[in-house]
């Protein structure tokens, strides 16, 4: 066979090809799983945007190694997508240019604690898969203040960390009550709590997940509280870029999954265990039955893979968020059959 | 330019004709133009095929954020152009204040180097030597962290006849409350002030005899306020004071921090310049019966001043662009609250930077244009 001979071979097959996608969509063939996918799959390793440092969400230990929610969800990720939860790349992103990281292609998901927003994803050109962690804005201020809400807070200063949308939440709670909230801005949380402590400011404010932590790193905990009300909504959760809808699509089913997971009361320890299980929707889930896997175009026991990983949703957040870790109720974040937010679609 | 032709091959790196001369540098500007092109073409395509062209249209949405301290009226429904110029006229507050106290101080810390007093001398030299060799950031940090926060709270200040008050908020002073007529007597003040020094100039009269003119503004000084409606005092209310003008410790911090670090570097520069002004200048004035302080007023500084502005220079525009350190502190400068805020609330990262760039450049630019041109008036001029 020629040169040209083999182009022309391919372009009909190509064209046979297409063709047949055309009218046999229908007929479950299976596409091409997407550029990022196979970018990913390529280089061996998933590159995730995580936070540059917070506790709870994502942090490196003594040792380096990255522990946190959001990067149990990377490893989920990198376990579905190449059987291998340590297969990952993290790259710390700070508020300021994570969004730039992602559009740029220089990372594959953003999972850091990002509030999903209409700006971010028709502004920006990204899409937003799905919420991970329900937060709100919070307060938290001087027991010896003596204020029980937040709408007492008239002509207050309030201390809090640049880079996030805190000053535009407060301002517009400001603004709904009729009142007047003064926000001090600062670089880092060193500064921010020694103004706080030295009595600059009244009270400091953050996502009621990052508030835990910080009560614990003041002088003297018990002299500050923690406000019930939430101010704003912080649904916070993962990114991706526009384009590439199969990707997408994988993170979302991914994060669906781990959810089901705890609705099924598939954990890591008795994931191998629940292979035996006759329900329908946990044989299609750990890739028993049918080819869901193979449809999103991984491996069929993908879900399988990354619940052995890293466990259910219920079990990352109380390894990172429970009351052994920072000790946050669940709340919002429960499931939705337990009072909570988190309703997964179904597995069928 | 003329005197370089004059000057014979050892000065020119390669001998050539004027001609080639031409064409050399013809063809350096022509390269480093197609690489800045192709910079701006490479950036262009990149952003494009990433579905992220640069768009500043965000700049007419409102901003929606408040400011905590600001010298304009911005208000949250104002668009991020206007918190721009909001952010933007605290950043040239601050840098004005500083560059003004970095003067005056490092005048007087260069001058009392150059002091025959043994303790002036080296009080002024220790001073310099610590400032001038720990990191800016560190102290601007120490100013806000470790003078300021050490201030009482609210309900204990420092109070100077229920009008003056001091805490960790900040300094309140009392604030005069425009009436109807304050504005347009406030103008016909300043132009009073104006016409006043000129029109004694140009009378005809002897300047004794015109003394009286300067009545007019001292009688709209005393009608203004008269006009006033009243005094904005400063009183405890809730959390805080209220009411009245507020100077806030992040303002007092970095204008401390920048003042002074900048400051040791122009004493410096004043003690460089003043013992580089040739001996016999100084040995001449005194001959003259000149005293030691009209000796450095009229004979020596004169002379100095000329070494010192082009170095001045950098040191300004080295603190203007060091203004951008209140981030630190909650300062809200144009770097807090533009590539801070704004850039976070639309994502917009590269326009954002773009802008900022922009500003920083024009304000260093226009500073050194300024600078450059009283550097002309006062240069030697060969006649």
């Amino acid at each position: 066979m020629t040169r040209s001979d083999r182009t022309l071979f391919r372009t009909i097959l190509s064209a046979l090809g297409a063709a047949l996608l055309g009218t046999a969509a229908s007929a479950q063939t299976l596409p091409a799983p997407g550029p990022t996918v196979e970018a990913i799959k390529k280089r061996g390793e998933l590159v995730c945007g995580v936070d540059s440092g917070i506790p709870g969400f994502a942090y490196q230990d003594s040792s380096g190694a990255w522990k946190g929610f959001d990067v149990d969800y990377c490893q989920a990720l990198a376990a579905a997508v190449l059987g291998d939860p340590k297969k990952v790349k993290y790259v710390g992103t700070t508020a300021k240019v994570r969004f730039t990281v992602l559009q740029s292609g220089e990372i594959d998901v953003l999972i850091r604690d990002s509030t999903l927003t209409f700006s971010r994803d028709i502004g920006l050109g990204l899409t937003e898969v799905g919420v991970n962690f329900y937060a709100g804005q919070g307060f938290m201020v001087r027991k010896s203040l003596n204020v029980k809400t937040a709408a007492e807070l008239n002509g207050a200063t309030i201390c809090m960390l640049t880079g996030a949308t805190l000053e535009l939440n407060i301002a517009d709670f400001a603004r709904s009550k009729g009142t007047k909230i003064d926000s001090l801005l600062f670089e880092k949380s060193e500064e921010a709590f020694a103004a706080a402590e030295a009595g600059r400011c009244d009270g400091y404010s953050d996502d009621t997940g990052s508030l835990a932590a910080a009560r614990s790193t003041m002088k003297v905990p018990n002299d500050w509280i923690i406000m019930p009300e939430v101010i704003s909504k912080e649904p916070l959760g993962i990114h991706t870029r526009d384009g590439d809808y199969r990707w997408s699509d994988i993170v979302f089913w991914v994060d669906t999954a781990l959810k089901t997971a705890e609705e099924f009361g598939i954990t890591k320890a008795n994931v191998d265990e629940k292979k035996k299980s006759e329900d329908p929707f946990v044989r299609r889930l750990l890739g028993l039955e049918g080819d869901f896997g193979k449809q999103l175009g991984i491996d069929n026991e993908g879900f399988y893979k990354a619940i052995k990983a890293v466990g259910s949703y219920g079990e990352i957040y109380d390894a990172h968020f429970g009351p052994k870790a920072l000790g946050l109720p669940r709340g919002l974040n429960n499931l939705w059959s337990q009072g909570g937010l988190h309703y997964p679609l179904p597995f069928r | 330019m003329a005197r370089m032709k004059t000057t014979s091959g050892n000065a020119a790196l390669w001998p050539m004709k004027p001609a080639h001369a031409l064409l050399w540098q013809g063809v350096v500007v022509a390269c480093a133009l197609t690489v800045l092109i192709w910079f701006g073409h490479n950036a262009a395509s990149h952003l494009a095929r990433r579905s992220m062209e640069l768009d500043f249209s965000f700049l007419w949405r409102p901003a929606g954020f408040a400011m905590p301290f600001q010298i304009t009226t911005f208000k949250p429904t104002d668009s991020y152009a206007m918190a721009l110029v909001a952010a933007f006229s605290n950043t040239l507050l601050v840098s004005a204040l500083g560059v003004v106290t970095a003067t005056i101080l490092g005048l007087a810390l260069g001058v009392m180097r150059l002091s025959n007093s043994w303790l002036m001398r080296n009080a002024s030299g220790a001073l310099v030597e610590l400032v001038r060799n720990t990191p800016q950031l560190l102290q601007i940090v120490f100013w806000y962290v470790g003078v300021l926060q050490l201030l009482p709270q609210a309900r204990q200040s420092l109070s100077l006849g229920g009008l003056f008050h001091l805490n960790i908020r900040g300094l309140f002073v009392p604030y005069p409350l425009a009436g109807d007529w304050t504005t347009i007597l406030a103008l016909l003040l300043a132009l009073s002030l104006v016409l006043v020094p000129l029109l004694r100039r140009f009378l005809p009269m002897r300047r004794r005899g015109t003394r009286w003119l300067w009545l007019v503004p001292a009688v709209l000084l005393v009608v203004l306020v008269e006009s006033l409606s009243g005094w904005s005092v400063p009183a405890l209310k809730g959390f805080n004071f209220a009411g009245g003008m507020v100077m806030p410790p992040e303002l007092v911090a970095l204008w401390a921090g920048l003042s002074l670090y900048s400051a040791a570097f122009i004493a410096e520069i004043v003690r460089g310049s003043v013992e580089g002004v040739a001996k016999g200048q100084r040995e001449a004035a005194y001959s003259l019966g000149l005293r030691p302080w009209p000796t450095l007023r009229l004979v020596v500084l004169p002379q100095a001043l000329r070494v010192m502005i082009p170095q001045m220079t950098n040191q300004y525009l080295n603190l203007i662009k060091s203004s951008s350190l209140g981030a630190a502190i909650a300062y809200p400068e144009i770097v807090q609250i533009f590539a801070g805020t704004v850039l976070n609330q639309s994502g917009r990262a590269i326009e954002v930077m773009v802008i900022l760039m922009g500003v920083f450049l024009s304000v260093n630019l226009l500073a050194s244009a300024g600078l450059a041109r009283l550097n002309a008036r006062f240069a030697l001029k060969e006649r």
